[in-house]
């Protein structure tokens, strides 16, 4: 190759790059643009707390927001201590290359990939129908709790198995239990990983809409026990946009409370993450 | 690797307690797959004895009241719209990783990143929303109806690119700087260090973070649902309306009974096949050596 | 040839460190370099994150000598060679001023064709770098990327530089097998094929002996004693007995407070029997560093 086609190519594959770059750049601001621009003129404190009216058209989101909370929670309520205990006993009661611990391992990775729409029709089969609780705010968190678990196994997991050797060895010559080490040593020490998946799975349960929809309903009431009905956000920015004519502004005010309530939990998630390496580095 | 057997510490009737428990749920977590998987198939049993499997591609239609059941069409347009968005995505993403690593000032690399983050984590039926507001209706301008194979694709395909951005982004990471250091002392261009040096020797990372995305794709609901006009029709262009099997499953699994129901069991099924058998691929890749000597 | 020629910048300031001779007879290698400077450097100086890491060398090289750049870690010996191909511009925030000529070539200006300057300066690192494809592309892809696509002149270019380095005889049969396949005695000459296929003037090898085993290493050393007088070598070692059997001048360098400076610059002779600094003498002697 000449030095002069050399440098064509270089000039003109940086001027590729940079054209890429550029164009996934250009949708995403053009959309929170488009959040930010249409939503915030329809957003204020009486939106988020009063009750939507004529279908959602007018009024706000209070029972809504109400709803997604209770979802969410359950979901987390059942999924945090489920995967906590998963992965004590991956990293902990098991070596790494157990049989058991592995297939666990891997149909944990399956059930990652296992899309939402699936979870939807498994949580409306199994709790709606087989359990006998209906369309209710319990079914859709126990839905999702199944779909967040493989992130919250894994995270902690691998928060677990970061911590050193030496600190167990030092509190097993210590004399202490099990138990105890778990308590004092390791849960504090992977307490940064574990908040961190914990907000990634708190992130994935309010985006989630497809797998709400057969399992917790549509009802825009405010529920009044577990066993209500209840509209998760998403699924009240889906209904709006899909089945309500004009619904579009507060659709909008919708989309920008869920956006922003994740944007909150990502800056949460990686204020831990960089404070946890900061506090790594510092010497011992 | 850090083996922590139980035998380390000393045993109490707590520690018995505790490994019991912890045991059971390790086992709870562990069987769910199982329990998804056999709640599917039963669920569909009724659909694949009364209807069989191959009436699905060889009924006239799609009728499911009038017992016609002919899931081609769907199938089709998640393949359409899946394979366009991988298209689009899989050198956008390369790209924009690339972009951040080798030609990005520091400051607009770590922005940049900051920023795809934040695409990664915004809901489907945000970016469907916005894509039934804004493109749906500039698409429609340009060539009607407007809601399409097309619409679908471009919401896909800026779903999917973090995926394929931020796998990428590692994996180039973790290419050694020595590398780099030895091809510029060779005096090889930025390019032909990128070409001959770093795509040959992160192709596994490459192709893991396209097979993600491509399972993401495939398995997206709510962005296509309400993007793609939902016809049950096989797409002859781009501007042609499509229904995909996740979209069918959301738009019927209301008011589905008996065999019906039955039916979109068997497609979730499906689904889930295909996207299980990406996913296991790009698993079975990520735990290949990424550093094996090419050609 | 006069030894006495390249003049040390850093003047003996006292007789004070007599008492420090050299205590082992210094035998003399075949002096070959042409008294012509190759690379001059004024004043330079790098500086990473606001941090300096060198200070102020001026520093004449001659063409077609064995150069060695000896000191403790730390002292700035691998930034000097980083600059002098430019490398340091591809780690983030690292400032190099001063001045630097190759030539008549301003190194350090902004116009400076950097893969041109590349071609001319090969580099060897402390550990062998071997890309991770087979040992024939390993040779073809810099002359492909400088200009050579003819098939014959390629395979006739990969077997001299392979003679040259003494490795053609291990593996001509096996030219598609992967390099990394390779001992690490082997990767390092193929290395030092790699950059000698592309005939540059200058070539810098950053302690390149440091992660073989002796037996290797001595082929390497040897391979490098075979250069003199055909490339100018410029090589960091923190072996003071090969820089004592190889070089024909030695650069002492040595960090104060941090900063890297270049102390002492001479012939291997006047630095291993009369070192005019005190550092040097006590390095040399190894009651220092």
């Amino acid at each position: 190759m000449s030095r002069q086609s050399r440098h064509v190519q270089e000039y003109g594959t940086t001027a590729i790059i940079w054209m890429a770059a550029t164009m996934v750049v250009i949708p995403f601001l053009w959309l929170i643009g488009d959040l930010l621009w249409n939503g915030w003129t329809h957003l204020s404190w009486s939106f988020v707390f009063s009750a939507p009216q004529n279908a959602g058209r007018e009024g706000g989101i209070g029972p809504i927001l109400m709803s997604t909370m209770l979802i969410v929670g359950v979901c987390m309520g059942v999924a945090v201590p489920m995967g906590l205990g998963t992965a004590l006993f991956l990293s902990e009661y098991t070596r790494h290359d157990h049989v058991l611990g592995r297939l666990i391992r891997g149909s944990l990775d399956v059930l990652a990939g296992v899309p939402s729409i699936v979870f939807g029709l498994f949580g409306n089969a199994l709790f709606c129908q087989a359990l006998g609780l209906g369309f209710s705010i319990l079914s859709g968190g126990l839905t999702l709790a199944c779909m967040v678990l493989p992130i919250l196994i894994r995270t902690a997991e691998e928060s677990f198995r970061a911590i050193s050797r030496e600190q167990r060895l030092s509190a097993a010559a210590l004399g202490l239990s099990q138990p105890t080490t778990i308590r004092t040593i390791l849960l504090p020490a992977a307490m940064p990983g574990l908040l961190v998946g914990g907000t990634l799975g708190l992130g994935r349960a309010f985006a989630e809409t497809a797998a709400l929809i057969f399992t917790s309903g549509y009802v825009d009431r405010m529920p009044e026990s577990l066993m209500d009905s209840g509209r998760s956000l998403a699924v009240h920015i889906y209904d709006l946009a899909m089945n309500v004519a004009g619904g579009n502004p507060n659709a909008f005010a919708t989309a920008l409370v869920l956006v922003g309530l994740l944007l909150i939990i990502n800056l949460f998630s990686s204020w831990i993450a960089t404070r946890w390496t900061s506090l790594n580095q510092l010497p011992a | 690797m850090i083996s922590s057997s139980s035998n380390i510490s000393s045993r109490s009737k707590g520690d018995y307690l505790l490994s019991g428990t912890v045991r059971l749920l390790a086992l709870m977590a562990g069987g769910l797959l199982l329990l998804v998987v056999s709640f599917l198939i039963h669920e569909s049993w009724p659909a694949l004895q009364h209807i069989g499997f191959w009436r699905f591609f060889s009924d006239p239609d799609w009728y499911p009241t009038e017992d016609s059941y002919q899931l081609t069409p769907m199938i089709w347009g998640t393949i359409w719209a899946t394979a366009g968005s991988v298209l689009l995505a899989s050198p956008l993403g390369i790209l924009s990783a690339l972009f951040c690593h080798f030609y990005a000032p520091p400051l607009l690399s770590r922005w940049y990143r900051r920023m795809v983050e934040l695409l990664a984590g915004i809901p489907s039926v945000v970016f469907g929303f916005w894509g039934l507001v804004v493109l749906v209706p500039l698409i429609g301008r340009w060539h009607p109806p407007g809601p399409s194979l097309l619409a679908g694709i471009l919401i896909l395909t800026l779903m999917i690119i973090p995926t394929i951005m931020l796998v990428a982004h590692a994996s180039i990471a973790h290419v050694p700087v020595a590398y780099i250091h030895s091809a510029s002392a060779l005096g090889l261009s930025r390019w032909s260090m990128i070409w001959h040096i770093i795509l040959p020797t992160t192709k596994v990372g490459l192709l893991t973070g396209i097979l993600l995305g491509l399972a993401r794709a495939l398995g997206e609901t709510m962005a296509v649902l309400m993007v793609c006009g939902n016809v049950v029709r096989t797409p002859s262009h781009l501007f042609d309306p499509i229904r995909t099997l996740t979209a069918n499953i959301a738009l019927e699994m209301a008011y589905a009974l008996g065999d019906h129901r039955a039916a979109l069991f068997v497609s979730g099924l499906l689904l889930m096949g295909l996207v299980v058998l990406f996913v296991s691929m790009a698993e079975g890749l990520r735990h290949r050596n990424t550093y094996v000597a090419t050609k | 040839m006069d030894l006495t020629q390249p003049t040390p910048r850093i003047t003996p300031d006292s007789d004070e460190r007599r008492g420090f001779r050299a205590w082992l007879p210094y035998q003399s290698t075949d002096p070959c370099c042409e008294p012509v400077a190759h690379i001059r450097a004024e004043n330079l100086s790098i500086a990473y994150e606001g941090h300096q890491a060198l200070r102020n060398v001026n520093l004449e090289i001659n063409r077609g000598c064995i150069t060695a750049l000896v000191g403790p870690s730390g002292c700035g010996k691998t930034s000097f060679l980083m600059s002098l191909n430019r490398l340091t511009d591809l780690i983030q925030r690292c400032q190099v001023t001063g001045k630097l000529h190759m030539n008549e070539l301003d190194v350090l200006a902004q116009t400076t064709d950097l893969l041109h300057l590349r071609r001319a300066v090969g580099m060897i690192f402390q550990k062998p770098t071997v890309f991770p494809f087979s040992i024939r592309k390993n040779l073809e892809l810099p002359l492909r990327e400088h200009g050579t696509h003819d098939r014959m002149r390629l395979n006739s270019g990969i077997e001299n530089v392979l003679k040259q380095v003494g490795l053609w005889h291990e593996v001509k049969d096996r030219l598609d097998r992967p390099a990394q396949g390779l001992s690490g005695g082997q990767q390092q000459r193929l290395c030092l094929a790699r950059a000698l296929v592309l005939s540059p003037d200058v070539l810098m090898l950053d302690e390149p002996c440091s992660a073989l085993d002796p037996i290797s290493s001595g082929i390497v050393e040897d391979l490098i004693v075979s250069l003199r007088g055909h490339y100018t070598v410029l090589i960091v070692t923190h072996n003071l007995a090969q820089a004592r059997r190889i070089a024909d001048h030695i650069a002492f360098f040595w960090s104060f407070e941090g900063v890297g400076n270049l102390v002492e610059y001479g012939t291997a002779q006047t630095i291993f029997e009369t070192p005019a600094h005190e550092l040097t003498a006590a390095y040399i002697s190894g009651a220092r560093g």
